[in-house]
């Protein structure tokens, strides 16, 4: 079976005027260890696929199956729960949390688990490690370069050791050289096995998937 | 970590946010307790003044017979009542549950004697507590030290026309004068005051008393509660408020509690509002953290704990130190309201009340905008997915 299923999936949003369907019945299947890339132009509903997939966006219709489990079946709370165990989620611009350290931001996802301080800090100091930041993890988001910003908020969503990692645009604030990086690192997850599904507009970024899902006007196109 | 280091971290490092947060409630609870502080100061500066006018607790024998007037008050007629009053009343009177409310017992022995060919009303008096309880008095030489001395009122000086070290014969018992009270008004004018032990042997009364004056502090207790109290334990006796003085002590010291209650609801109104608007418009600029949160597998229940423990962190700190704040004020405020008896002293129950009262309104009014924040559709919060 795989990994994600995704079955005539329908979001609509009311406009100003009239309804926008930002999807129109997409249908795919992505397997486990897949490193995808979703394009398209703006407004082609790559970002609003990613949060349904991530359950964050419930759809108007359709059904979206992880892993076996129709995650939209599941009630408010449990879905927050499944957000926890089963998805890793990089935001466009980083979205760390200004007034909590880089250690602290890391250890974010762990302080709703049973895990301890000092488990935590173990499996947080590992992974500050691997993306190289382990030398900063006291100073705040702000006092960092974009390019560690990135990496502390992959290693965030590594935390909690995700099967699925979803980045939204993850090089959209960074320059080449410090986007041809992550990637690298995205690389690197996803030879360990790790499932990427990756929103880009850029094509360099792309080359880096093991395939590509073009979206145009909510529709899969290739 | 745990949900209370983000919530601590949140309170400690957005700094001006949280500044703005404690003082708009520090300033509410400072000043509800400068109020709580200068109205109790002021209650017992006036309670302790109100006690100047005299007793407000009369304890007589039952009796049904004729009675004597003494200070416009009816004494009963001692010679014929049936349960006659004994010392043994007074430390009766100090075992009642509000014995830490009696300021001064004053018991009196009160008995027609012979001068010099005529009925002059004597009373028999403990000096020290006689003194203490009629603040008005005022005497030309000394109270009795010793056996054989006696006051006289100001009437009996002028007609029996005695005077100060001159003697006085009282039921062939000789009594030097040692003091002579100055006009009072009153019926003491015309009374010749001795020791009350004096007073027992002089008419063959051992231990028997006429009547006991009591003040009372009660700025805090009902007097009819020790009245009652008083009743309780002294069955064969007629416990009676002097009710005049009571009314408008009580009276007074409900003015000043209503004004201190109302004006108190209004600031603790405005210092709950304050954190109202506040923690609303923090979840509003924190839509994006709040997503976050939901996107990282926050539960509802976590996100609305982090924002109560903020509301926690801003009114424990802020009802802890503002008390001392309140305080602080109060000692600065309270000569110029010319209260005199005010001491810098740490209220334990006010500190707790001010501290308790501040986590209620605090976290009470950080309810709504975190049961709002919980509610926020994560998709809606992060607007970059």
């Amino acid at each position: 079976m795989s990994l994600i299923m995704i079955n005539s999936l329908v979001k609509e949003y009311n406009g100003a005027s009239d309804v926008v369907r930002a999807c129109d019945k997409i249908s795919c299947t992505i397997e486990k260890s897949e490193f995808i890339a979703v394009m398209g132009p703006s407004g082609s509903g790559k970002s609003t696929l990613l949060s349904i997939m991530g359950g964050l966006n419930h759809p108007t219709n359709g059904e979206v199956i992880i892993d076996g489990l129709d995650i939209y079946s599941l009630a408010i709370e449990q879905l927050a729960d499944f957000r926890r165990e089963y998805i890793g989620f990089v935001f466009q611009s980083f979205q760390l949390i200004p007034y909590l350290t880089v250690l602290e931001n890391v250890m974010l996802p762990l302080a709703v688990t049973d895990y301890s301080n000092k488990q935590q800090m173990e499996i947080s100091a590992e992974i500050l490690n691997r993306v190289g930041l382990y030398d900063k993890m006291h100073r705040l988001p702000n006092q960092l370069s974009g390019g560690e910003q990135e990496r502390v908020a992959i290693a965030r969503c590594l935390i909690n050791r995700p099967p699925i990692v979803l980045a939204d645009e993850p090089t959209g604030n960074l320059d080449s050289l410090t986007g041809i990086e992550i990637m690298e690192l995205f690389q690197s997850l996803n030879a360990e096995g790790q499932t990427v599904i990756m929103v880009t507009h850029n094509p360099e970024n792309a080359e880096f998937a093991g395939r590509i899902i073009q979206l145009k006007d909510g529709k899969i196109a290739a | 970590m745990k949900l209370y280091h983000i919530a601590k971290n949140s309170f400690f490092r957005r700094k001006t946010r949280m500044v703005f947060l404690i003082l708009g409630l520090l300033i509410a609870i400072s000043t509800v307790v400068t109020l709580i502080t200068i109205t109790r100061t002021m209650q017992e500066d006036i309670a302790v003044k109100l006690d100047e006018f005299g007793a407000n607790i009369l304890i007589l024998p039952k009796s049904d017979n004729l009675s004597l007037s003494y200070g416009g008050m009816n004494v009963s007629g001692f010679s014929f009542n049936t349960n006659e009053l004994n010392d043994t009343a007074i430390p009766k009177i100090r075992t009642i549950k509000n014995s830490e409310n009696i300021s001064i017992i004053a018991p009196k022995l009160l008995n027609v004697g012979k001068v010099q060919q005529q009925e002059v009303l004597v009373a028999g008096v403990n000096f020290d507590e006689e003194i203490r309880i009629k603040k008005w008095w005022s005497l030309i030489g000394n109270i009795p030290k010793q056996k054989g001395e006696a006051v006289i009122g100001a009437e009996v000086k002028n007609k029996l026309k005695l005077g100060l070290n001159r003697t006085v014969k009282i039921n062939k018992k000789i009594f030097s004068i040692v003091g002579v009270l100055e006009e009072t008004g009153s019926q003491d004018d015309g009374l010749i005051f001795i020791d009350l032990r004096e007073a027992q042997e002089l008419f063959n009364k051992p231990q028997m008393l006429s009547l006991i004056e009591v003040s009372a502090l009660c700025y805090n207790c009902p007097i009819e509660e020790i009245v009652r109290q008083t009743s309780e334990i002294l069955p064969a006796a007629k416990v009676v408020a002097v009710r005049q003085t009571i009314k408008n002590k009580m009276d007074t010291m409900h003015r000043f509690e209503s004004f201190t209650i109302g004006i108190s609801v209004i600031i603790l109104l405005v210092g709950a509002l304050i954190v109202f608007t506040t923690m609303s418009s923090s979840v509003s600029e924190r839509k994006r953290e709040i997503g976050i949160f939901r996107a990282l597998g926050f539960r509802q229940k976590h996100v609305l704990n982090i924002v109560l423990l903020e509301g926690f962190f801003v009114s424990f700190i802020t009802g802890f130190f503002g008390y001392f704040v309140g305080l602080l004020i109060s000692g600065f405020t309270a000569p110029v309201l010319g209260v005199t008896t005010f001491s810098l002293s740490i209220d334990p129950v006010l500190l707790l009340g001010a501290t308790l009262l501040s986590i209620i309104i605090g976290t009470g009014s950080s309810f709504y905008p975190a049961y709002k924040a919980s509610r926020l559709d994560p998709s809606f919060a992060l607007r970059t997915l």
